[in-house]
Protein backbone atom coordinates (compact mmCIF):
# COMPACT_ATOMS: atom_id res chain seq x y z
CA UNK A 1 0.00 0.00 0.00
CA UNK A 2 1.44 3.26 -0.92
CA UNK A 3 -0.17 6.87 1.06
CA UNK A 4 -0.92 10.13 -0.86
CA UNK A 5 -0.19 13.59 0.95
CA UNK A 6 -3.52 14.38 3.08
CA UNK A 7 -4.05 11.05 4.16
CA UNK A 8 -5.02 9.82 7.80
CA UNK A 9 -2.36 7.14 8.95
CA UNK A 10 -2.13 5.54 11.65
CA UNK A 11 1.60 4.55 13.58
CA UNK A 12 1.71 0.68 14.22
CA UNK A 13 2.15 0.02 17.90
CA UNK A 14 3.72 -3.44 17.65
CA UNK A 15 6.32 -4.71 19.84
CA UNK A 16 9.36 -4.88 17.80
CA UNK A 17 12.81 -5.42 19.85
CA UNK A 18 15.18 -4.85 17.30
CA UNK A 19 16.61 -2.06 15.74
CA UNK A 20 14.15 0.29 14.17
CA UNK A 21 13.34 4.18 13.52
CA UNK A 22 9.92 5.03 14.38
CA UNK A 23 10.20 6.67 17.62
CA UNK A 24 8.36 5.09 21.07
CA UNK A 25 6.13 8.41 21.14
CA UNK A 26 4.30 8.40 17.94
CA UNK A 27 3.48 4.21 17.96
CA UNK A 28 -0.17 4.22 17.85
CA UNK A 29 -1.00 7.80 17.14
CA UNK A 30 -2.68 8.99 14.08
CA UNK A 31 -1.26 11.82 11.78
CA UNK A 32 -1.49 12.97 8.21
CA UNK A 33 0.77 12.15 5.20
CA UNK A 34 2.86 15.87 4.73
CA UNK A 35 4.63 14.21 1.95
CA UNK A 36 6.67 11.02 0.06
CA UNK A 37 10.66 11.44 0.74
CA UNK A 38 11.73 9.02 -1.34
CA UNK A 39 12.27 5.17 -0.78
CA UNK A 40 15.44 3.96 1.02
CA UNK A 41 17.16 0.37 2.42
CA UNK A 42 15.76 -0.75 5.33
CA UNK A 43 17.37 -0.20 8.42
CA UNK A 44 15.85 -2.71 10.45
CA UNK A 45 17.78 -5.35 8.39
CA UNK A 46 20.48 -3.25 6.97
CA UNK A 47 21.35 -2.77 10.85
CA UNK A 48 22.35 -6.82 10.61
CA UNK A 49 25.14 -6.98 8.10
CA UNK A 50 22.50 -7.22 5.24
CA UNK A 51 21.37 -5.36 2.69
CA UNK A 52 18.26 -3.69 3.70
CA UNK A 53 17.15 -4.09 0.20
CA UNK A 54 14.20 -4.15 -0.97
CA UNK A 55 13.78 -0.49 -0.43
CA UNK A 56 10.77 1.14 1.57
CA UNK A 57 8.97 4.38 1.08
CA UNK A 58 9.53 6.67 3.52
CA UNK A 59 6.94 9.11 4.51
CA UNK A 60 7.32 12.16 6.15
CA UNK A 61 3.77 12.78 8.66
CA UNK A 62 2.82 15.56 10.07
CA UNK A 63 1.04 15.00 13.79
CA UNK A 64 -0.60 17.89 16.40
CA UNK A 65 1.30 17.30 19.15
CA UNK A 66 -1.90 17.19 21.20
CA UNK A 67 -2.64 13.50 19.63
CA UNK A 68 0.98 12.94 20.47
CA UNK A 69 2.46 14.53 23.82
CA UNK A 70 1.03 14.84 27.40
CA UNK A 71 1.23 18.28 27.23
CA UNK A 72 -0.31 19.69 24.34
CA UNK A 73 0.88 22.43 23.00
CA UNK A 74 -0.95 22.94 19.28
CA UNK A 75 2.66 22.57 17.74
CA UNK A 76 2.49 20.22 15.05
CA UNK A 77 5.03 17.61 15.33
CA UNK A 78 6.53 16.21 11.71
CA UNK A 79 8.51 12.66 11.85
CA UNK A 80 9.60 10.42 9.09
CA UNK A 81 7.98 6.91 9.11
CA UNK A 82 8.32 3.97 6.95
CA UNK A 83 5.69 2.48 5.33
CA UNK A 84 5.65 -0.58 7.04
CA UNK A 85 4.90 0.95 10.04
CA UNK A 86 1.43 2.67 8.91
CA UNK A 87 -2.08 1.61 8.53
CA UNK A 88 -4.37 3.81 6.63
CA UNK A 89 -6.29 5.37 9.60
CA UNK A 90 -10.41 6.56 8.85
CA UNK B 1 4.45 0.21 25.72
CA UNK B 2 8.02 -0.79 27.03
CA UNK B 3 10.45 1.70 25.31
CA UNK B 4 14.33 1.48 25.00
CA UNK B 5 15.80 4.06 26.88
CA UNK B 6 18.05 5.42 23.79
CA UNK B 7 14.07 6.46 22.52
CA UNK B 8 13.56 9.47 24.31
CA UNK B 9 11.75 11.68 22.16
CA UNK B 10 8.49 12.80 24.35
CA UNK B 11 10.00 12.21 27.44
CA UNK B 12 8.67 14.54 30.32
CA UNK B 13 10.49 16.58 32.20
CA UNK B 14 11.37 19.92 33.78
CA UNK B 15 15.20 20.34 33.01
CA UNK B 16 16.21 23.09 30.46
CA UNK B 17 17.64 21.81 27.31
CA UNK B 18 21.49 22.04 27.23
CA UNK B 19 22.30 23.66 23.86
CA UNK B 20 25.63 24.39 25.08
CA UNK B 21 28.76 23.28 23.11
CA UNK B 22 32.28 22.21 23.70
CA UNK B 23 35.20 22.13 21.98
CA UNK B 24 35.79 18.68 20.60
CA UNK B 25 38.51 16.88 22.21
CA UNK B 26 41.33 15.39 20.07
CA UNK B 27 40.37 11.77 20.48
CA UNK B 28 36.59 12.77 19.51
CA UNK B 29 37.73 14.71 16.29
CA UNK B 30 39.71 10.98 15.84
CA UNK B 31 36.52 8.60 16.44
CA UNK B 32 34.49 10.75 13.54
CA UNK B 33 37.40 10.28 11.13
CA UNK B 34 37.49 6.45 12.12
CA UNK B 35 33.56 5.78 11.73
CA UNK B 36 34.01 7.95 8.87
CA UNK B 37 36.69 5.46 6.92
CA UNK B 38 34.54 2.44 8.42
CA UNK B 39 31.56 3.68 6.31
CA UNK B 40 33.54 4.46 3.33
CA UNK B 41 35.45 1.06 3.25
CA UNK B 42 32.34 -0.81 3.75
CA UNK B 43 32.65 -2.33 7.52
CA UNK B 44 30.07 -0.55 9.32
CA UNK B 45 27.48 1.06 8.12
CA UNK B 46 24.98 3.99 10.01
CA UNK B 47 22.29 1.35 10.61
CA UNK B 48 24.69 -1.02 12.33
CA UNK B 49 26.31 1.73 14.68
CA UNK B 50 22.92 2.64 15.78
CA UNK B 51 22.37 -1.03 16.59
CA UNK B 52 25.16 -1.55 18.37
CA UNK B 53 24.57 1.97 20.26
CA UNK B 54 21.00 0.28 21.49
CA UNK B 55 23.04 -2.70 23.18
CA UNK B 56 24.47 -1.18 25.54
CA UNK B 57 23.70 -1.63 29.00
CA UNK B 58 20.81 1.58 30.47
CA UNK B 59 23.27 2.75 32.62
CA UNK B 60 26.17 2.63 30.44
CA UNK B 61 24.31 3.97 28.14
CA UNK B 62 23.14 6.92 30.06
CA UNK B 63 26.82 7.60 31.51
CA UNK B 64 28.64 7.34 27.78
CA UNK B 65 29.16 10.77 26.03
CA UNK B 66 28.20 10.95 22.36
CA UNK B 67 31.45 9.87 20.98
CA UNK B 68 32.07 7.17 23.68
CA UNK B 69 29.03 5.76 21.83
CA UNK B 70 29.83 5.45 18.89
CA UNK B 71 33.17 3.92 19.84
CA UNK B 72 31.37 1.00 21.47
CA UNK B 73 29.72 0.69 18.75
CA UNK B 74 32.64 0.40 16.82
CA UNK B 75 34.28 -2.45 19.13
CA UNK B 76 30.78 -4.66 18.78
CA UNK B 77 30.11 -4.59 15.42
CA UNK B 78 34.27 -4.76 14.40
CA UNK B 79 34.09 -8.12 16.77
CA UNK B 80 30.92 -9.59 15.23
CA UNK B 81 33.11 -9.59 11.79
CA UNK B 82 36.06 -10.64 12.89
CA UNK B 83 37.98 -7.15 11.79
CA UNK B 84 38.81 -7.13 16.08
CA UNK B 85 39.96 -10.02 17.55
CA UNK B 86 38.38 -11.36 21.26
CA UNK B 87 40.94 -8.87 23.95
CA UNK B 88 42.59 -7.20 21.07
CA UNK B 89 41.78 -3.92 21.87
CA UNK B 90 42.40 -4.32 25.25
CA UNK B 91 45.58 -6.15 24.60
CA UNK B 92 47.05 -2.87 22.47
CA UNK B 93 45.62 -0.70 25.10
CA UNK B 94 47.48 -2.37 28.04
CA UNK B 95 50.71 -2.81 25.44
Amino acid sequence: MSFTPGQRVRVSDRAHRGHHRTPGYVKGSIGVIERTQGEFTNPETRAYGQSGLPERALYLVRFESKDVLEAASGDRIYVDVFEHWLDEAR
Amino acid sequence: MERAGHDRGGWPTEQPIDRSEHELADWELRTDALIGALSAHGLMNVDEMRRGIESMAPDEYERASYYERWLYAAEVVLAEKGVLAEGELDARVAG
